[in-house]
C-alpha cells in the first residue's frame, strides 16, 4: 500500500537519531557506517568497502540549534550548524568514516573542523575533477578513487574485490534506474506522485541499504500504479537550487498546495548525479570515474565547460519535463546556487519562461509568503502561458 | 635622517611607477595587440603568462581597490540591480558592477577585455562561479587551471601530476593560441629565476617583524608589499629591483630601531604585536589601520598577506622544474591550506613573531577564509594561551563596516590584555 | 566625603553610579538616553547625585516612621521636578505656537495647551497623595502618555485645535525639552519637596545636612558606545566590556560567566577571579535575539513589553520558532496565531529562541562557568529568565545563576569601579 511506504519513508526523514544506521549496525557486528554530506560522493566505493552509506543532510527545522551557532557566524548557510549539531550531540558518533565533497568552501572547510573535533574518524575531502578534456579528469578521479578504497579499506577491514565492486555498482545502478522511474512518473503523472512522497522517499534511501530502497521503491511505484487520481488544473514547474541544504518539507508542501505540479527539482540531487548507468564490462573504479565525468546532469557546484550551457539550461530542463515556468529556490548565503541564479534565470527569461525565486534556509518556520508566491505564479502561469507544448 | 629619507621612498617610487605603467601598457594592449589574460591572486601563473608576451589582470586587486576608493559601495548596487544576491561575494559583485560601469579600472584608465580567462580554481569556490560571469560578459576563451584542495594537509604525487598535465595539455594550449606564440620554456625558466630573487627578498621583509621593535606593520603595511608579487611582476626585473631596494630599507630601519610607516608617522613605541588573520577591510583600510596605531598595535604576522604565496616558509620557485614548481607554487597559497594547517601556521606565527594576541577579521563576503574561524579562533587560544580577537566586517561593501561595533571589540580587547598585563587590585563593594 | 562617579551610556538608558572611597554606593541614577550624549551623561549623574543626598537623609532618620516620610520627601522630590519640566515644555509649546500656527487660532491653541498642561499637574498631584503604583519615571514617558490622552480628549472638543496640532507641537517641544540643560539638582528643589510634606524639625536639619555635604567627585569614567563620541576624555573611558565584567564581579565575586541581553546588542564575557576580561563575543550586524525584538513583538501582539514575560510564563506548550530574525519575526507570529496556536505558548517559544542566541554567543566566549550573572533589561523578564535556567542546566549542567534586580547599572557600577582605581 502506497501510505505504508509513505509512513516508512517519513519515519525515516522524522527521525534525528538514525535509529535505522543503529539498527542495520547492530544486525552487522563488525561492520561500519559512512556518511557523506552533500551534494555528491560515490556511495559505491562506500558500499564496495564494506560500509552503510549515510546521508548527512543536517537537522532540518526539527533541531534546536544550540552548539552548532558557535562554530559559524550568522552570514553562512543553515546547514553546517545543524551538521556540527548532530555531531556534537553524539547522534553521529557511530559513523567510522565522513566525507566531504567539494560542494563549496563551507563544506570544504567543515572537512577540517571534522578533522579537528574527531581526529578518531577517518575524514577525506574529495575534489572532483573540473576539467575539460575528459582523459585528464577520469585520471585523476580515478586515482582519487583508488585513495578512497584503499583508506576506507582500512578502516573497515574489507578490501573490495572487482566482484565486490561489480555487485555495488549493479546495485546502485539499480538504485539509481529506480530514481528515475519515480521522476518518470512523476513527470508524466504528477497528480498520481506528490513530490512530498517522492521527497520523503529520497530522503529514506540516503539512511537504509540500498536493496530496502529498492524493495520499497518498487512496491510504491506498484501501489501509485493501481491507485489512479484525478488530475488537477495545476500549473508544472521546475524547482532548481535545492541541491544542497534541503528545504523543509512544508516549503515543498506549500508550493504544491499553491497549485503547482513540481515536475523537476534538484532535491537531493547527489543520489542521481549519475545520468547513465555505471558500466559493468570495464574496471570498476575506473567505470565510475567515468560515469561521473560524462554525466549529463548539469549542477552549480561543477564547472561547467560548456560556455553556452547555463544559459539554455532551464529551456532544456523545463522541455524535457514539459513544464511551464521555473521556481528558483535557494538557501539564504548559497554561493553556489546564488551565483549561478543569475546565468540561468537570464538565460531563462530569454527564452520566455516566467520565473520566480525565493530563499529559504533548512528551518524556515513560516511558509505564507512561499504559498502566496508560488500560488500567484501558478495563475499567472494558467492565465498567460498557452500550457505546455 | 636625510639618507633615510631617500630609501623610505625609493620603493613606495618603485612601486607607483611600476603600476601606472602596467596600466598604462593594459590601456593601450588592445591598439599594441598584447594579449590580456584575466587570473587570480592565489594559484596566479604570473611567469608562465609573461613568458607568453601577455599581460596579466586581477579582478580580484580591481575590486579591492575599488573599495580603497570608495567606489566599490556603487559597483555592488550595479550588480544587485543586475539580479545578484545580497548574500554572496562583494569582490564579484564589484567586478561585474565595474565592468557594467565601463570596466574603468583603479588607475582612471580603461582595462582592456580579456583574451583568455585563465579560471585559476585555487583556494576558492566562488572563483569559478566569477569566471563563469565574466565569461558570459565577455564571451571569450576561458581556461580552468584545477588546483586540488590540500585536504590532508600536504600536496599529494597525484594532484601534482594533475596540474602538471592540466599545465601541458590545457593552460599552455590555451595561451599557444591566445598568443599565436609557442611555448617558451627557456623564458619560463628565466621568468622564475626571478621569481625566486624577489622571493628571497620578501621573505626577508616579513621576517624582520621578529625585531622589536618590528620595522613593519605585517598586515596593513605589508599588503602594499606584496602587491608587486601577487600581480603582475613577480618574475619581472622590475619586481627583483622592488623588492632588493624594499628589503634595504627595511634593513635600514632595523639598524636605526625605527617602527613602521603609518598613516600618522612613525610607529617606533609599539605596546601590543598582534597576528591578523582574515582579509582587511578595504573601504574602511585607513581607519580600520588606526585603531591599531592609535592603541600603539603593530602587526607582526598575517595570514592573509599569503593568499599568494607562503614565502616566508621556505617555498621558493625553482626553475629546474618548471612546471612542477608552479604546481607546488599554487597549492601551497593560504587559502588552498587546510583549516588544522592554518591553525598551525597562526600558532606558529604567535611564537616565532612573540606575539601578545591575535585578531581574527571574519569577512562576509568569504567564506573561504570565514567558515571555520570560531574554530580558528578557540583552537589558537587553546594552543598558545594567548588572547584572541573576533570582529566582523566585510571586503569592499561598506554597508558592513560598523565603526562603533569594530572600535568597541578592539578597544575592549587592548584593555583586557593591558589589564592582565598589570593584574588587578581585589575590588571590595558594599551594595 | 570624597567619591568616584561611573557613566554608562546604553542605547536606550544612560546610567550612573556614585562610589564612595571604600567603594560602597551612595547613589544611582537613570534616564532615557537621548541624541546629546553630554546632557543624558548629565542627568544621569545629577539623578545619582540626588539619590545619594537623599540616602544621606535617610541615614539621618533611622526608624520606620521617618523612613515613611522620607520616602515622601522623595515623592514630592520627583513631582516638583516633572512641575519644572511642565513648566518649561509648556513655554516651549507656546512658543512654537506664535513662530508656526496661523494666528487666527492661536489663543485657541494656547488656551488647550493651558487645560492640557494643567490637567497633567493635578494628575500627577493626585498621584502624589495616592499610593504609588509602578510606572517609568522618565518626563518623557509619563508627560507624553498624559498628553496623548489629554490632548485627545481636548480635540473632541472640535474646532481648529485638532489632535494632530497638538501631536506636532508635542513632539517638536519634547525633543528641545529633553536636550537643553534644566535645574533638576537637589537643591533646586528639595525646599519645594519639603514644603509640600512639611517642615519636620529632624527631617528639615538632615535635609540641610544632605544638601551641602561635599560630593564632588574625584575621578569621572565614562563608558557605553555609539556614533558619536562619547562626552569624556579618552583617559576617562573604558570599554562597556571590562565595565560590565568588572562590575557584575563587583555584585558577585564568584561570577566567572557575565551574559547581557541589552536593547541592541548581546555580549557574553569571561571573567577571572578577579573581574579581569578573559574573553569575549559581541553579536554581530544582526541583532536578532536583543530586547529590541521583544519590544517588536510586543508591538506586533498590543501589549506593554513588561507583559510579555509573564504572559509567556503562562504557557503550557512551547511553540517551536525558528527564527528570531525581526523582519521575519511578525510573520511567523501572525501565521501561527492564525492556526490557531496561544499566544503565551508563542511567546514562550519566542523566549526560548531568544535565549538560544545568546545560547551560542556564551559558547563561543567560552561557554557557562559557575557563577553565571545574567544581566541587563532582559534579565527582568521572568520567561527569559526560565528560559536561561533550562538551556544552562541541559548544556553546562548545575550553576548558579544570578540575577540582581539592579543588574541595569551593571556597566555604570564597573565605571565607577575603574574611577575608584584612578584614585587609590
Amino acid at each position: 500500500m502506497r501510505s505504508d511506504v509513505v509512513d516508512w519513508a517519513r519515519e525515516l526523514y522524522e527521525d534525528l537519531d538514525f535509529l535505522a544506521v543503529h539498527r542495520w549496525l547492530a544486525d552487522h557486528p563488525g561492520a561500519k557506517a559512512g556518511g557523506y554530506l552533500p551534494v555528491y560522493v560515490p556511495r559505491e566505493i562506500l558500499h564496495a568497502c564494506g560500509f552503510l552509506p549515510v546521508g548527512i543532510h543536517g537537522g532540518g527545522d526539527r533541531l534546536e540549534i544550540i552548539r552548532g551557532d558557535a562554530f559559524y557566524q550568522s552570514y553562512i548557510c543553515h546547514l553546517p550548524r545543524s551538521v556540527i549539531e548532530l555531531a556534537q550531540s553524539g547522534r553521529l558518533d557511530m559513523l567510522s568514516a565522513v566525507l566531504f565533497p567539494s560542494t563549496c568552501d563551507v563544506i570544504r572547510n567543515l572537512s577540517g573542523i571534522w578533522k579537528l573535533l574527531y581526529p578518531d574518524v577517518y575524514v577525506r575531502y574529495i575534489d572532483v575533477p573540473q576539467v575539460s578534456h575528459p582523459d585528464a579528469a577520469v585520471t585523476f578521479y580515478e586515482t582519487e578513487l583508488r585513495h578512497l578504497v584503499r583508506d576506507l579499506s582500512d578502516v573497515s577491514g574489507h578490501m573490495p574485490s572487482d566482484d565486490d565492486f561489480r555487485r555495488t555498482i549493479a546495485l546502485y545502478n539499480e538504485m539509481r534506474a529506480v530514481i528515475r522511474a519515480l521522476y518518470q512518473v512523476r513527470r508524466e503523472r504528477p497528480w498520481d506522485l506528490p513530490t512530498e512522497e517522492l521527497y520523503l522517499l529520497l530522503r529514506a534511501g540516503e539512511v537504509v541499504p540500498a536493496e530496502q530502497f529498492i524493495a520499497q521503491a518498487r512496491a510504491y511505484l506498484a501501489a501509485v500504479d493501481s491507485d489512479r487520481r484525478r488530475p488537477r488544473d495545476n500549473s508544472r514547474v521546475v524547482v532548481s537550487g535545492a541541491f544542497c541544504e534541503q528545504p523543509p518539507l512544508g516549503l515543498i508542501k506549500s508550493i504544491e498546495r499553491a497549485g503547482c505540479y513540481v515536475v523537476d527539482d534538484d532535491f537531493v540531487l547527489g543520489a542521481r548525479l549519475l545520468s547513465g548507468d555505471v558500466s559493468l564490462d570495464a574496471d570498476p573504479v575506473r567505470a565510475l570515474a567515468e560515469a561521473f565525468v560524462h554525466t549529463e546532469v548539469r549542477t552549480s557546484v561543477l564547472y561547467e565547460r560548456d560556455p553556452r550551457r547555463k544559459r539554455v539550461l532551464m529551456k532544456e530542463r523545463v522541455d524535457a519535463a514539459t513544464a511551464e515556468g521555473v521556481i528558483f529556490a535557494a538557501p539564504s548565503f548559497c554561493d553556489p546556487a546564488l551565483l549561478d541564479q543569475p546565468m540561468l534565470r537570464n538565460g531563462a527569461e530569454a527564452a520566455g519562461l516566467p520565473c520566480i525565486a525565493f530563499k529559504y534556509s533548512e528551518n524556515t518556520g513560516q511558509f505564507q509568503q512561499f504559498r502566496e508566491q508560488a500560488g500567484t505564479f501558478a495563475d499567472s502561469l494558467k492565465l498567460w502561458s498557452g500550457g505546455p507544448t | 635622517m636625510a639618507q633615510q629619507a631617500v630609501l623610505k621612498d625609493r620603493s613606495m617610487v618603485l612601486q607607483k611607477e611600476m603600476i601606472a605603467s602596467h596600466f598604462a601598457r593594459l590601456e593601450k594592449a588592445p591598439e599594441n595587440h598584447e594579449p590580456v589574460v584575466y587570473t587570480f591572486v592565489p594559484g596566479n601563473l604570473t611567469e608562465l603568462i609573461r613568458s607568453f608576451g601577455a599581460l596579466p589582470v586581477l579582478p580580484e586587486i580591481n575590486a579591492l581597490q575599488s573599495g580603497m576608493r570608495k567606489l566599490s559601495g556603487d559597483f555592488i548596487a550595479e550588480a544587485e540591480r543586475a539580479g545578484h544576491a545580497e548574500d554572496v561575494c562583494a569582490y564579484v559583485k564589484c567586478d561585474i558592477g565595474m565592468a557594467r560601469s565601463g570596466n574603468i579600472g583603479p588607475s582612471g584608465t580603461k582595462l582592456p577585455k580579456p583574451d583568455l580567462l585563465l579560471l585559476s580554481y585555487t583556494g576558492c569556490y566562488t572563483f569559478m562561479k566569477w569566471f563563469e560571469l565574466l565569461r558570459e560578459e565577455y564571451d571569450c576563451p576561458t581556461v580552468l587551471f584545477h588546483v586540488p584542495y590540500q585536504g590532508d594537509g600536504m600536496l599529494e604525487p597525484e594532484h601534482r601530476q594533475y596540474m602538471i598535465r592540466q599545465l601541458r595539455e590545457e593552460v599552455i594550449p590555451a595561451l599557444e593560441r591566445v598568443t599565436g606564440r609557442a611555448y617558451d620554456e627557456e623564458r619560463l625558466r628565466e621568468n622564475l629565476v626571478l621569481a625566486a630573487r624577489a622571493e628571497d627578498d620578501l621573505s626577508a621583509v616579513l621576517q624582520s617583524a621578529k625585531h622589536k621593535p618590528s620595522p613593519i606593520d605585517g598586515y596593513f603595511g605589508t599588503v602594499y608589499y606584496v602587491g608587486p608579487i601577487f600581480s603582475a611582476f613577480r618574475g619581472t626585473s622590475e619586481g627583483v629591483e622592488y623588492y632588493r631596494a624594499l628589503r634595504q630599507e627595511v634593513e635600514a630601519r632595523v639598524a636605526a630601531g625605527l617602527g613602521p610607516i603609518v598613516p600618522d608617522g612613525s610607529l617606533d613605541e609599539q605596546r601590543y604585536r598582534l597576528v591578523v588573520e582574515g582579509p582587511p577591510s578595504w573601504t574602511h583600510f585607513r581607519d580600520f589601520w588606526k585603531m591599531f596605531t592609535d592603541e600603539k598595535a603593530v602587526v607582526v604576522a598575517s595570514t592573509y598577506t599569503k593568499v599568494g604565496g607562503t614565502y616566508d616558509f621556505g617555498f621558493r620557485h625553482d626553475p629546474r622544474d618548471p612546471l612542477g614548481t608552479l604546481a607546488d607554487y599554487c597549492s601551497g597559497c593560504y587559502t588552498n591550506l587546510n583549516l588544522p594547517s592554518r591553525i598551525e601556521m597562526i600558532s606558529r606565527y604567535i611564537r616565532e613573531y612573540e606575539a601578545d594576541g591575535f585578531v581574527i577579521n571574519s569577512i562576509k563576503s568569504c567564506n573561504s577564509f570565514s567558515a571555520g574561524q570560531l574554530m580558528i579562533l578557540r583552537e589558537v587560544e587553546k594552543r598558545t594561551g594567548v588572547p584572541g580577537a573576533f570582529i566582523e566586517s566585510d571586503l569592499v561593501d561598506p554597508r558592513y563596516f560598523s565603526q562603533a561595533n569594530i572600535k568597541n571589540r578592539l578597544e575592549s580587547y587592548f584593555q583586557m590584555i593591558e589589564s592582565r598585563r598589570r593584574g588587578a587590585p581585589r575590588e571590595a563593594v558594599v551594595a | 566625603m570624597s567619591c568616584v562617579v561611573g557613566i554608562d551610556l546604553g542605547s536606550t538608558t544612560t546610567k550612573a553610579v556614585v562610589l564612595d572611597q571604600d567603594g560602597t554606593i551612595l547613589g544611582r541614577g537613570i534616564t532615557n538616553s537621548r541624541s546629546n550624549y553630554d546632557l543624558a551623561a548629565t542627568v544621569a549623574r545629577t539623578e545619582a547625585f540626588i539619590n545619594a543626598r537623599f540616602g544621606l537623609i535617610q541615614q539621618q532618620a533611622p526608624d520606620a516612621m521617618t523612613s515613611s516620610v522620607v520616602q515622601r520627601l522623595r515623592r514630592a522630590f520627583i513631582l516638583e521636578q516633572f512641575l519644572h519640566q511642565l513648566r518649561r515644555l509648556r513655554e516651549l509649546m507656546e512658543e512654537e505656537v506664535e513662530r508656526s500656527a496661523p494666528p487666527a487660532i492661536h489663543s485657541a491653541l494656547r488656551g488647550a495647551l493651558e487645560d492640557i498642561c494643567q490637567a497633567i499637574a493635578e494628575e500627577e498631584e493626585l498621584r502624589f497623595k495616592a499610593p504609588p503604583a509602578p510606572r517609568s519615571d522618565f518626563f518623557r514617558d509619563t508627560a507624553g502618555s498624559a498628553f496623548m490622552r489629554l490632548g485627545a480628549q481636548v480635540a473632541e472638543r472640535g474646532g481648529e485645535v485638532t489632535f494632530d496640532r497638538l501631536l506636532g507641537l508635542y513632539d517638536k517641544c519634547i525633543i528641545r525639552a529633553e536636550n537643553e540643560p534644566l535645574d533638576l539638582d537637589f537643591r533646586d528643589h528639595i525646599g519645594d519637596a519639603l514644603e509640600r510634606v512639611g517642615k519636620a524639625g529632624s527631617l528639615a536639619e538632615a535635609v540641610e545636612f544632605a544638601a551641602t555635604t561635599d560630593l564632588t567627585p574625584t575621578a569621572v569614567v565614562g563608558t557605553g558606545y555609539g556614533r558619536a563620541r562619547l562626552p569624556f576624555p579618552k583617559e576617562q573611558i573604558r570599554s562597556e566590556i571590562l565595565c560590565h565584567g568588572l562590575g557584575a564581579h563587583a555584585l558577585f565575586p564568584q561570577t566567572r560567566t557575565v551574559l547581557d541581553i541589552g536593547g541592541q546588542d548581546t555580549k557574553a564575557i569571561q571573567v577571572d577571579p578577579d573581574g579581569i576580561v578573559t574573553s569575549f563575543q559581541m553579536n554581530d550586524r544582526c541583532a536578532a535575539g536583543c530586547g529590541r525584538y521583544l519590544g517588536y513583538i510586543a508591538d506586533e501582539m498590543n501589549l506593554g513589553l513588561h507583559e510579555l514575560g509573564p504572559l509567556a510564563e503562562q504557557s503550557k506548550r512551547t511553540v517551536k520558532i525558528n527564527s528570531t530574525c525581526t523582519v521575519f519575526a511578525g510573520a511567523e507570529l501572525r501565521e501561527l496565531l492564525s492556526l490557531g496556536q496561544k499566544r503565551e505558548d508563542i511567546l514562550a517559544g519566542l523566549h526560548r529562541a531568544i535565549v538560544l542566541r545568546a545560547m551560542s554567543l556564551l559558547a563561543r566566549s567560552g561557554g557557562v562557568s559557575d557563577e553565571f550573572t545574567f544581566t541587563g533589561g532582559v534579565a527582568k523578564n521572568p520567561a527569559a529568565v526560565r528560559a536561561i535556567r533550562e538551556l544552562v542546566d541541559e548544556n553546562y549542567g548545575a550553576r548558579t545563576i544570578n540575577i540582581s534586580a539592579d543588574s541595569i547599572y551593571t556597566g555604570a557600577l564597573g565605571a565607577a569601579l575603574f574611577a575608584k582605581r584612578m584614585v587609590t
